[in-house]
């Protein structure tokens, strides 16, 4: 990886390269603008089509109540939102949503990271394990979802089978309060651990053999190397890997609908699955309670990307 | 003991300890592929068996018959190549315009381009499905396919590629007489092989894996991909384990096959602007 830094430099660096690079020249001719724009016109249709115009009546519906089909009949300003705060429904939304989070986003950056250290060593075949650990990434969603969903079952599934080996009494994995949603971010973090491994493995990488070589002659125990050069180094690497798997808990949908639909009442309905059940549930069309729950999922992933932009000074991408 | 033995147990122990950190972790694969292969009464067993003991293959013959997953993976693989053929001619094209062409607005179309990339697409679902709802693409292939053959991550990774070719190329060509859509076609991607494997590759995957929209956008089995016939081969009356995990290993065996072949080039894709 570290050969091919250059590939994955910040956007700045690059855009200031371009520019440099273009200064001599005027804004270019009338036929170049020409031929930019019809370069650019797929594109432009595309997204102008399928995110600013759906961006615009997404914020557009949110001012509006409708009727039980879901077309917008009056205006009614804030109201959408404020029936969102005051509701305390919303309020076990967030919670649970908060909630689904921190289960998926701590566990998953320590394993990511544990998993990573423990294939950093150059030793033979390693290749192979580093690729057997990053498989669950392989997995989509629903394929990870309907695998632990037999795990799950009541009574008769593999994870009870397997504590009754060790005379554990069986756990109501899905259907039990308490145990739903921590039950769904295990399936989460299974899948998403193969994600954080490659990011991490990637920012061991990228740290310079010399650091560790001097810090030996000098007598640094592989404990202290970890605590003073790894960590210190890597930390713009977890960092984006907290915010984008923040980001990506926020996003969850397929394992909460395969799994749990979002109950057993109501713990693991995160904003996402609200919003679902709101414009998508059975005889429930409610586009403008939703679009308002839509522009708010919008706003507090807006908020984590500004603030990772201010931290590290570069943008975020996630695609 | 020797320094050389306690070397030797010392690697002997840690690669026992990566033996079994990997079994843990890939222990859902292994029973998706064993449980595929046992019969429903040895998976309902309690305790349930951990390996088969006759061989199954009749339950991919069966999964194959009862529920349309042929069919829904020949719609799987022609909305996610239809995607990945957008998506790569579309990247290229706006890529080329940012790197090559001087024109006005640049910078802050470029920041369009990336805002795109910002905006969750969960938040635009509703108008989305209401909007092809309006087009009549609810259950078709367009409805799949046409709102994901443009994205911002692609222009990014193939800006980020172009940006790497020194601009005499583009000057010593253009002194040639050759205008910018030759240039951009045969000889900008020529060299850009490997960045658009890292896109194609990328997108193919995200495509194949999507689950809420195509979710949203079908209504038929015989349109539905295979994330959603998974999905159904699980709430189905029958919910045979064996079924399910047939239904499973067909549907990541492309995905696997991928990872594993390609993995530099996804984790070229992962990493882009994460890691310095």
């Amino acid at each position: 990886m570290a050969g091919e830094a250059p590939r994955v430099a910040p956007a700045g660096s690059a855009r200031a390269s371009a520019d440099a690079r273009l200064a001599p020249r005027r804004r270019g001719s009338a036929r170049d603008r020409a031929t930019a724009l019809l370069f650019l016109a797929p594109s432009l249709l595309v997204f102008a089509t399928f995110v600013f115009y759906p961006l615009a009546r997404s914020i557009y519906l949110s001012f509006f109540a409708n009727d039980l089909l879901g077309a917008p009949v009056a205006f009614v300003g804030l109201e959408q939102y404020l029936r969102i705060v005051t509701d305390p429904r919303f309020a076990q939304v967030m919670t649970t949503t908060a909630w689904f989070v921190v289960l998926t986003v701590i566990p998953s950056i320590a394993i990511g990271l544990g998993l990573a250290l423990l294939v950093r060593p150059k030793i033979a075949g390693i290749g192979l394990f580093r690729t057997l650990l990053a498989t669950p990434f392989a997995f989509s969603a629903a394929a990870a979802a309907v695998v632990f969903d037999v795990f799950y079952r009541p009574g008769i599934g593999l994870f009870n089978g397997l504590l009754s080996y060790i005379g554990v009494p069986p756990v109501d994995w899905l259907t039990s309060p308490a145990a739903a949603l921590p039950s769904l971010a295990l399936a989460v973090v299974w899948r998403h651990a193969g994600y954080t491994m490659l990011v991490c493995l990637a920012g061991l990488e990228s740290i310079p053999d010399a650091l560790y070589e001097a810090s030996r002659i000098d007598g640094a125990s592989r404990l202290a190397q970890f605590r003073y050069i790894s960590l210190p180094l890597l930390t713009p690497t977890l960092f984006f890997l907290a915010v984008i798997s923040t980001i990506h808990a926020l996003q969850t949908f397929g394992e909460i609908k395969i799994l749990t639909h979002g109950g057993p009442a109501g713990t693991t309905t995160t904003l996402v699955y609200s919003l679902y059940e709101t414009a998508f549930g059975l005889g429930s069309s409610d586009y403008g309670l939703a679009s308002a729950q839509g522009v708010l999922l919008m706003l507090i992933v807006l908020v984590i990307t500004v603030v990772q932009f201010r931290v590290l000074g570069r943008r975020v991408f996630y695609a | 003991m020797t320094g050389s033995a306690l070397r030797r147990a010392w690697r002997a122990g840690y690669y026992a300890l990566l033996v079994a950190v990997a079994a843990v972790v890939l222990f859902p694969l292994y029973y998706a592929v064993a449980g595929s292969l046992m019969t429903d009464a040895a998976l309902v067993a309690f305790p349930p068996a951990l390996f088969p003991t006759e061989l199954a293959w009749r339950n991919y013959a069966r999964v194959m018959q009862a529920f349309p997953l042929a069919r829904q993976y020949v719609n799987s693989m022609v909305v996610s190549l239809a995607i990945v053929a957008g998506v790569v001619v579309t990247s290229v094209l706006s890529a080329y315009a940012f790197v090559f062409i001087d024109f006005p607005f640049r910078r802050t179309a470029f920041a369009a381009f990336m805002a795109t990339m910002m905006i969750p697409v969960e938040s635009l679902i509703i108008p989305k499905y209401l909007l092809v709802a309006d087009l009549g693409w609810i259950n078709s292939f367009p409805g799949l396919i046409v709102p994901f053959v443009a994205t911002g991550f692609g222009t990014f990774l193939m800006r980020q590629f172009f940006l790497t070719f020194p601009g005499e190329l583009r000057e010593a060509a253009r002194l040639d007489g050759c205008g910018h859509w030759r240039f951009a076609w045969t000889i900008l991607v020529p060299l850009s092989k490997h960045g658009l494997g890292v896109l194609a590759v990328y997108s193919f995957i995200a495509a194949y894996n999507q689950f809420f929209w195509p979710l949203l956008v079908t209504n038929t089995p015989d349109m539905q991909t295979l994330q959603i016939g998974l999905a159904s081969l699980d709430t189905a009356e029958a919910r045979a384990p064996s079924l399910i995990f047939a239904g499973v290993v067909v549907a990541i065996a492309p995905m696997l096959l991928l990872f594993y072949v390609f993995q530099r080039n996804i984790v070229r894709g992962l990493t882009a602007g994460a890691v310095k």
